[in-house]
């Protein structure tokens, strides 16, 4: 069994995503048309909420990204902190704007389905700020990799801020939580309160989950194929400019 | 270190450090406010821990790339680096030269403020302290933002952008310190974690910020 | 074939096509980009291998 590292080398990483992406292109695109399709198509209403419960297979799967997505660039900052493996920093690069594209999207499917049932676009509720803030962190964060030129410098100086933006981001979460009681409800997710979402939502959404982490995936891997080609192309224009 | 200290503290003093910018930027903040939402009394009340909570804040803000700006442009920074004193030394003695010169300065003359936004009796006490307490938080967490953006040349507005988040648990915890106090409501809960945010920053962050600073001065 | 969405159908909508709308945008950002930075590598790899005295 080859070790995990051995991926870090850029161009196994390269070979190795040549054949793994067109499946879990293919498998994110299977999901994503099912799981929408279903839900959209083949669901009945909710008694209470009508037809708005159906936004509810693009909410929250990508809320659930917006966070993993900072989680795993978490990982990757810390990976490159400890064994600084390029591909590890560029990743985490990469995974950033699809981050935060999945922080709007839940963002904004919450303020659509927000206005008809809470009578309102946007409420200052924990949830919802401790969003925004994550938003904000993204920005942060793309803006500090967009501003520095060196690449190494760049990605020390983002997996740093990384580290304290999680810790920060956190405080905030409970900060929010101490500063205003919600109007969003709790976790529809809970894997022991399965019952407080009926069985017949509850599959197509699992599905609509599975197609956001493998889009996420797809597209973190494309964007760090991307990354790195993009990295080596700077090297050698630097290396033709030195002679 | 104490010379590094002294050392800073007499450059912001000097004409052009910026000392006493930030409390004229404090002072423009508290009275455009009344413009903005009208001069009655009851209102400005309600809003001033928050109002003077947030424009300490952006005054703390406004002096951060002086931190180590100038230094990095002459290279002191350089030579401070390969000085015996340990970066996280330098950091931390640079965040305490920037408290000593804007958020001592804000948190003396808050009550000052207050009085400009009809703040309540009950409140100044609570309003002094909560910025006595969150004010070296701003400025470590500062620290720490000046340091990632030193080598930048537009570094102004990146910083802002990076270290307004990180301001999100120590404003809500200070404001609502000020807030229950100005109501006359129990403040142990806030002023506890507002404390321990404080704290927690004051420990840890000098090590990222010297780290950071490490990288921009390789 | 469309589903009865009732009075709610304007948010329903809206939300599927702006979501959806976002990750096509996201996606076509991703392979744009890919393909440029793609074809700009080959070019200086190509540059490099002629350019070097073998």
């Amino acid at each position: 069994m080859a070790s995990i590292w051995e991926y870090a080398n850029p161009r196994k990483f390269i070979r190795t995503t040549d054949v793994v992406l067109p499946w879990v292109t293919a498998a994110a695109v299977l999901c994503l048309v099912v799981g929408l399709v279903w839900g959209f198509f083949f669901t009945p209403e909710d008694y209470r909420q009508g037809s708005t419960v159906k936004i509810i297979y693009l909410h929250v799967p990508s809320a659930l990204m917006a966070i993993n997505g900072w989680l795993m660039m978490l990982a990757a900052s810390l990976i490159w902190i400890v064994r600084r493996h390029h591909v590890s920093a560029l990743a985490a690069r990469a995974a950033a704007p699809v981050g935060a594209t999945m922080t709007v999207i839940a963002l904004i499917t919450g303020a659509i389905w927000g206005q008809p049932m809470w009578g309102t676009w946007w409420a200052w509720d924990p949830r919802l700020t401790s969003f925004l803030i994550l938003f904000l962190f993204y920005l942060g964060y793309m803006a500090l990799w967009a501003a520095i030129e060196n690449d190494d410098t760049a990605a020390d100086l983002t997996s740093v801020l990384c580290l304290v933006g999680s810790v920060f981001a956190l405080l905030s979460r409970y900060a929010v939580n101490f500063w205003n009681q919600g109007l969003h409800q709790g976790a529809t997710l809970s894997m022991d309160k399965k019952e407080n979402i009926a069985d017949i939502f509850w599959y197509p959404l699992l599905v609509c989950m599975a197609g956001f982490i493998l889009l996420f995936l797809a597209l973190v891997l494309l964007r760090t194929r991307t990354e790195i080609r993009a990295r080596r192309m700077r090297a050698l224009l630097a290396r033709e400019r030195l002679g | 270190m104490i010379a590094l200290l002294i050392r800073d503290l007499k450059l912001a003093l000097r004409a052009g450090g910026g000392f006493g910018l930030g409390l004229a930027f404090f002072l423009i903040v508290t009275v455009l406010v009344p413009f903005a939402v009208g001069p009655e009394t009851g209102l400005l009340a309600r809003i001033a821990p928050g109002i003077l909570w947030l424009g300490a804040l952006l005054a703390c803000l406004l002096s951060l790339d002086r931190i180590f700006a100038l230094d990095w442009e002459d290279g002191t920074l350089d030579l401070m680096a390969t000085a015996p004193l340990p970066m996280e030394a330098i950091v931390t003695l640079k965040a305490l030269a920037h408290w000593l010169t804007t958020g001592l300065p804000l948190v003396l003359a808050a009550p000052l403020f207050g009085l400009l936004m009809s703040l309540p009796g009950e409140g100044y006490l609570w309003l002094v302290l909560s910025l006595a307490i969150g004010t070296p938080a701003l400025s470590v967490l500062g620290t720490f933002g000046a340091a990632l953006t030193v080598g930048l040349k537009r570094g102004g507005l990146l910083l802002s952008l990076l270290v307004l988040p990180l301001y999100v648990p120590t404003l809500i915890f200070g404001a609502e310190v000020a807030r229950r106090g100005a109501q006359g409501l129990a403040v142990e809960a806030p002023l506890l974690l507002l404390a321990g945010i404080t704290c927690g920053s004051i420990a840890l962050l000098p090590f990222a910020s010297a780290a950071v600073l490490r990288v921009n001065l390789r | 074939m469309m589903p009865e969405l009732g009075k709610y159908a304007g948010a329903v909508l809206s939300a599927y096509g702006a979501s959806l709308g976002l990750i096509v945008v996201l996606v076509a950002a991703s392979l744009w980009r890919a393909r440029r930075v793609k074809a700009q590598l080959a070019a200086v790899e190509a540059r490099r291998t002629e350019g070097a005295p073998q």
